[in-house]
């Protein structure tokens, strides 16, 4: 058993101060996105989040030049690129994509500025690095009651709006039918997705937070048809991704190169890309199966039916 | 245009629509129309596309203003929810990668609209099942509802839109994508409810026949002006002409309904194709 537990985890894991505060960051950042990313990818905004995790590193470089913790400068340039899309984007969905697409460009555009800034004002070489592609070991313990507190009340707004989102998913026109506030409940939704997209941020950098919004939740979607059990669903293989990703990455500074740990992000990223694989061929084949079942059962109804010798033919 | 005939004293009706117009982008997309529900009445919202049916339902809804004119749902003017209608629009596009159960999206019919998350599972789940036997969706209560055929999906929709025990059900072509069978069983199954609970239905389509054997009465609907009575009264040359403003014919045919228009005179019958902006009248296909 030991021995088991010294290959997995290499010497000094369980003793270590970032990699608890990694577990439970990323513990509680994947439960909160996996849980506002289902709702992501069943109203079709899988686009709108990646740019708004990507417009996020204008404000992440901005808020390492002022000093800030990036969060705040995620979220920020979140939310207020989310309201930029929702007033640009007025309701046609494909208005909504131009828009985004337009607040993405200027948000990069600021993004090149500020991260020049930051190289050239500063001595510490990588901000880029960690803004853009995030370095979970180096999330300051300082931000953890912030990160707790922010996944908490996504949380609870996902909770308050689970029905209501889930029936204006179904269709809008029935929502509002039912006198639902559609247009600000579509607000409120794309401000607690800036802010669940933030948090990805903070944990795997501005560029890879989509991984983590979309990814889980697209495979919960394909493992669980109930709505409370693919919120659930995603979470688990959120924080699955996350934690083996943190053992992984923690147990490279053995690998070669030798000194050198693999970036945490790459881990998660791909565990999130291989779960999803998985669980494609796993329902591929539990069909496969399924089908072939019923299919030799009807051959045996079929070949059984003595009394409708037409039914075969 | 209207034709009332039930003795409708305003004070019972389920609906009262009284000279509605609506304007959309400079255009009258309804012009005048008026008409009464009874409860428990059977009521056909006939017309081709873009004649204005969906434009009427979201008046009624309360989800679209009128330029002009008043409706009184249950005797009381439009609010924002109106509790006693019960909504089957025309397009919902059921993904299959929803994590819905046919069963989930009965369930949002009783209580979608509220906040925080669905408690007394016993109760909702008893309900859901009996809505979902009513309208003998029960064999794939438990499948994904974006998987269903159109059909069965259009039954899932319809036991949403009941369970919430509205007075009034609108469906917005519910016939539509389905084939003869399906559309007979959709058509009766409505017909048994409306009958059986006192439902009054307001359903539209673009063809008259599926629905002849069912319907009390019908509001025929062209270029957003209406003709309302019943199917004697309202499906004739004389009132279908002054509605689309040319001449047409009404030709009855193995018990089917033909109304065809664009003859140029004595020598012969021209079928217009009806695309989609048409304003002539459907061009009932025989099947
Ligand atoms: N928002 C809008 N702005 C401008 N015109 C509109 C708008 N919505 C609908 N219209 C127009 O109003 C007319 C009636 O549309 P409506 O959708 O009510 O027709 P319909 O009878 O439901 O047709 P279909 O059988 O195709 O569903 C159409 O000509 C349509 O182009
Ligand atoms: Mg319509």
């Amino acid at each position: 058993m030991n021995q088991v537990l010294r290959v997995l985890f290499a010497p000094g894991f369980f003793a270590s101060g970032p990699v608890h505060a990694a577990l439970v960051v990323g513990a509680v950042v994947a439960l909160v996105t996996g849980a506002v990313g289902v709702f992501t990818v069943i109203r079709g905004q899988a686009f709108a989040g990646h740019a708004l995790g990507e417009v996020g590193s204008a404000g992440g470089s901005a808020a390492f030049l002022g000093g800030a913790n990036p969060l705040w400068g995620f979220m920020g340039i979140a939310v207020v690129a989310a309201g930029l899309i929702e007033l640009l984007g007025l309701h046609r969905p494909r208005a909504r994509d131009v828009a985004t697409g337009l607040v993405l460009g200027a948000g990069l555009g600021l993004a090149a500025l500020f991260l020049y800034l930051d190289a050239t004002s500063s001595s510490t070489t990588g901000v880029a690095v960690t803004i853009l592609f995030g370095s979970l070991f180096a999330v300051s313990q300082q931000m953890l009651p912030s990160i707790v507190a922010l996944s908490a009340v996504s949380l609870v707004v996902i909770a308050v709006c689970y029905r209501m989102l889930l029936l204006s998913s179904l269709s809008s026109d029935l929502a509002a039918a039912r006198g639902v506030p559609v247009r600000a409940l579509g607000i409120a939704y794309l401000v607690i997705m800036a802010v669940a997209v933030s948090l990805a941020a903070e944990t795997i950098g501005a560029i890879l937070a989509t991984a983590l919004v979309v990814g889980p939740p697209a495979t919960a979607l394909r493992l669980t048809k109930r709505p409370g059990g693919a919120l659930v669903v995603a979470g688990l293989i959120g924080v699955a991704a996350v934690w083996l990703g943190i053992v992984l990455a923690y147990d490279s500074y053995y690998w070669p190169p030798a000194g050198h740990g693999w970036p945490v992000s790459f881990f998660v990223v791909a565990l999130v890309f291989l779960f999803y694989l998985v669980a494609g061929a796993v329902t591929g084949i539990a069909q496969a199966r399924r089908s072939r079942r019923s299919e030799s059962a009807s051959r045996l109804a079929a070949s059984g039916c003595a009394e409708h010798p037409g039914d075969a033919a | 245009m209207s034709v009332p005939t039930l003795d409708p004293s305003a004070d019972d009706a389920i609906l009262d629509v009284d000279g509605v117009s609506v304007w959309l982008s400079g255009r009258e997309v309804l012009h005048d129309v008026r008409f009464r529900i009874m409860p428990g009445e059977f009521t056909g919202l006939i017309g081709s596309n873009g004649a204005g049916k969906t434009t009427l339902f979201r008046v009624i809804l309360g989800l679209q203003a009128s330029s002009t004119g008043s409706v009184l749902v249950g005797g009381r003017p439009l609010t924002r929810r109106n509790p006693i209608i019960g909504y089957v629009p025309q397009k919902v596009f059921l993904d299959p990668d929803m994590p819905l159960r046919a069963r989930d999206v009965v369930a949002l019919g009783l209580d979608g609209h509220r906040l925080g998350v669905p408690l007394g599972w016993g109760r909702r789940r008893q309900a859901v099942d009996a809505m979902l036997d009513a309208v003998d969706a029960r064999r794939f209560a438990d499948a994904r509802v974006g998987n269903l055929s159109g059909g069965e999906q259009q039954r899932v929709l319809i036991a949403h839109a009941l369970i919430s025990r509205p007075r009034l059900l609108l469906l917005d072509e519910p016939l539509a994508n389905l084939d003869i069978r399906a559309e007979g069983e959709v058509v009766a199954l409505l017909a048994r409810i409306a009958r059986e609970q006192r439902i009054a239905v307001l359903i539209s389509a673009h063809d008259v026949n599926p629905l002849l054997p069912v319907m009390d009465r019908l509001v025929y609907v062209a270029a957003g002006k209406t003709a309302s009575g019943t199917t004697a009264e309202v499906i004739r040359a004389e009132v279908l002409s002054a509605l689309y403003g040319q001449h047409v014919d009404v030709l009855r045919v193995h018990g089917r309904i033909l109304v065809v228009a664009g003859a140029e005179g004595p020598s012969g019958v021209t079928v217009e194709e009806t695309d989609g902006a048409a304003v002539g009248p459907d061009i009932v296909s025989l099947r």
